[in-house]
């Protein structure tokens, strides 16, 4: 089975932020990244995919500076076969769309039976990159994926949904999306870390296509109007009930 | 004339509340809206959007089995049929697993979860949290179709109007299909969706502890369970549940933080709640930082106590 599992350097989750002197951005200086949280399920699962389907091969795909070759080899000592980073400068304000096309190309290049991906990126908080994807290249695709079966022309997935868990039925090709309760991902092992030394990183120039998402302003949120502390303990209660009632009018 | 698409959902012919919101936000923009509904009791759902803001519904047929990309086509479909200026619909799981299939067909950019969404001199412009909710972005569109997802609990329900009038469309059927849905317990409302938001930390001690959170929550009877991260990693809680960065963000009328000290990453999730309470033991815990009323206090003496008054405030009310 082709396997390709596309991944995005993040800043870590506890950055602070800072906004861009333009008033369009933020500001990335003193930042230090990681692969952003649900990637790394999509690069566990693609991992014990190519396990259960002998013959397989992992590739692990992203959109990012050459730096990101740091976060690469990590999945390489992980089990990856190979990586591929498309560089751009100005990855971090690539925008959806735009992120989808030139990985949608470099997979049809590539050839996959199935593409994992991270249910969203925990910088832009989009999640539409794996559903945009599968509608680029004609793929299935399942979105949100907590638990996974996957045979050699399709699968059944769950995802959970405000309705409840629902079974979802797809074909190979397809597109999935990975959420947490998936899989727990492993650490690199030593002999992984060695191996993964021999292993390449293939690097080529990202496509230039144009962002139609125009960011007009940036901003930190505004903050919350101070609040109080009503009191200590069972003993507060009745100020906090008065509270809501009368001031806050959420009762 | 141009128009407004809107995918609305329902179940079992009932709109879902968030897609009415998305609605009205539709509704709000001037354009003529019209609502897609799909699967069994889409006629039934369709009924009622003509007060909720739709000048038009199409009702899908032959879908009684939902399929995401089967979906995505018929909204496709309807978008350019209908010459389209924009696609929306509620930020639930289904409407933002529609949204990138759909900009994906359409070639145009989609905006997430948006906060802020209008139409201005012919150019829309969409509000947009980012990291969590740590920024937040206004952007506009240089796509043909604007394609959004609208978070819940953000934008008003329009109730005036007259019926919409009815259209039925053969879907165009997709390659995936949703072949059962385990209904979670009886009416148990989504963290996301639900005006009342009772959360949990660490501060419970135990997944047992979590009974003083279930029983505010029941007694507010239109209250979901939240939790921190901490203690849906320990497993006292489902992921469905978490709240922040690697969660879900949450924007309820009243969101109470029971024993949760406060990471950045939860507060990231909930900050954008209209009113937020916070019960804990340690008076410096961060949670008070964001928090309009606070308790400092054990939960299991507060927690009780505040669930016999919330009983009896409804009982009155």
């Amino acid at each position: 089975m082709r396997i390709i599992a596309c991944v995005k350097r993040v800043p870590l989750t506890d950055a602070a932020v800072k906004i861009g002197a333009d008033g369009k951005s933020i500001d990335n200086a003193g930042f230090e990244y990681m692969l952003s949280f649900y990637d790394e399920l999509a690069v566990e699962e693609a991992i014990r995919t190519k396990e259960k389907h002998a013959g397989s091969e992992v590739t692990v795909l992203t959109i990012g500076p050459s730096e990101c070759s740091k976060e690469l080899r990590e999945c390489l000592a992980k089990g990856a076969d190979k990586a591929v980073i498309l560089t751009d400068a100005n990855w971090a304000s690539r925008d959806a769309r735009s992120a989808a096309r030139v990985l949608a190309d470099k997979i049809k290049e590539l050839g996959a039976d199935v593409v994992f991906c991270g249910r969203v990126a925990t910088d832009r908080d989009q999640g539409a990159v794996g559903p945009m994807l599968s509608s680029y290249l004609g793929a299935a695709c399942v979105t949100d994926v907590v638990k996974l079966d996957l045979g050699p022309t399709g699968g059944t997935a769950q995802r959970e949904t405000e309705a409840g868990i629902e079974t979802v039925a797809f074909p190979l090709p397809a597109v999935i999306t990975c959420d947490k309760g998936l899989n727990e991902p492993r650490f690199a092992g030593l002999k992984g870390i060695m191996a993964a030394k021999k292993k390449t990183i293939d690097e080529s120039k990202a496509a230039d296509i144009p962002n139609v998402a125009r960011v007009v302003k940036m901003e930190l949120p505004p903050p919350r109007k101070a609040g109080r502390i009503v009191g200590e303990g069972a003993a507060a209660v009745p100020a906090l009930m008065e509270a809501l009632r009368n001031e806050a009018k959420v009762l | 004339m141009t128009t407004i698409l809107v995918f609305v959902e329902h179940k079992n012919g009932s709109p879902r509340r968030a897609s009415l919101e998305a609605l009205g936000a539709a509704a709000g923009t001037g354009l003529e809206t019209v609502a897609l509904v799909t699967g069994a009791g889409a006629a039934q759902a369709a009924a009622a959007l003509g007060t909720h803001g739709a000048k038009r519904v199409i009702v899908v047929t032959g879908a009684d089995t939902y399929s995401p990309d089967g979906t995505a086509a018929d909204l496709a479909a309807a978008a350019q049929a209908n010459a389209a200026k924009a696609f929306v619909a509620a930020a639930s799981a289904t409407g933002k697993d529609l949204l990138g299939r759909v900009a994906g067909l359409l070639d145009c950019a989609p905006f997430a979860d948006c906060t802020g969404f209008k139409l201005e001199g012919g150019a829309f412009t969409v509000v947009r949290p980012i990291m969590a909710g740590k920024a937040i972005m206004t952007a506009q569109s240089d796509s043909p179709v604007l394609c959004a997802t609208l978070r819940p609990n953000t934008f008003p329900v329009v109730t005036a109007g007259a019926p919409a009038a009815v259209s039925q469309t053969a879907t165009k059927g997709g390659k995936v299909s949703v072949t059962a849905v385990a209904a979670k317990g009886d009416a148990k409302l989504d963290v996301k969706e639900a005006p009342v938001v009772v959360a949990g930390g660490r501060g419970l001690r135990d997944a047992a502890g979590f009974k003083v959170v279930e029983d505010l929550a029941a007694a507010f009877g239109n209250a979901a369970v939240g939790a921190s991260r901490a203690v849906v990693d320990a497993g006292w809680r489902s992921h469905g549940e978490q709240v922040g960065q690697t969660g879900k963000t949450v924007a309820p009328q009243l969101y109470i933080a029971v024993g949760v000290s406060g990471a950045i990453q939860h507060l990231a999730g909930m900050r954008t709640s209209k009113v937020i309470v916070a019960v804990n033991k340690d008076a410096a815990a961060p949670i008070f930082k964001v928090a309009d009323y606070g308790i400092v206090g054990d939960a299991f003496e507060v927690l009780p106590v505040l669930t016999e008054a919330v009983k009896k405030a409804r009982a009155s009310s």
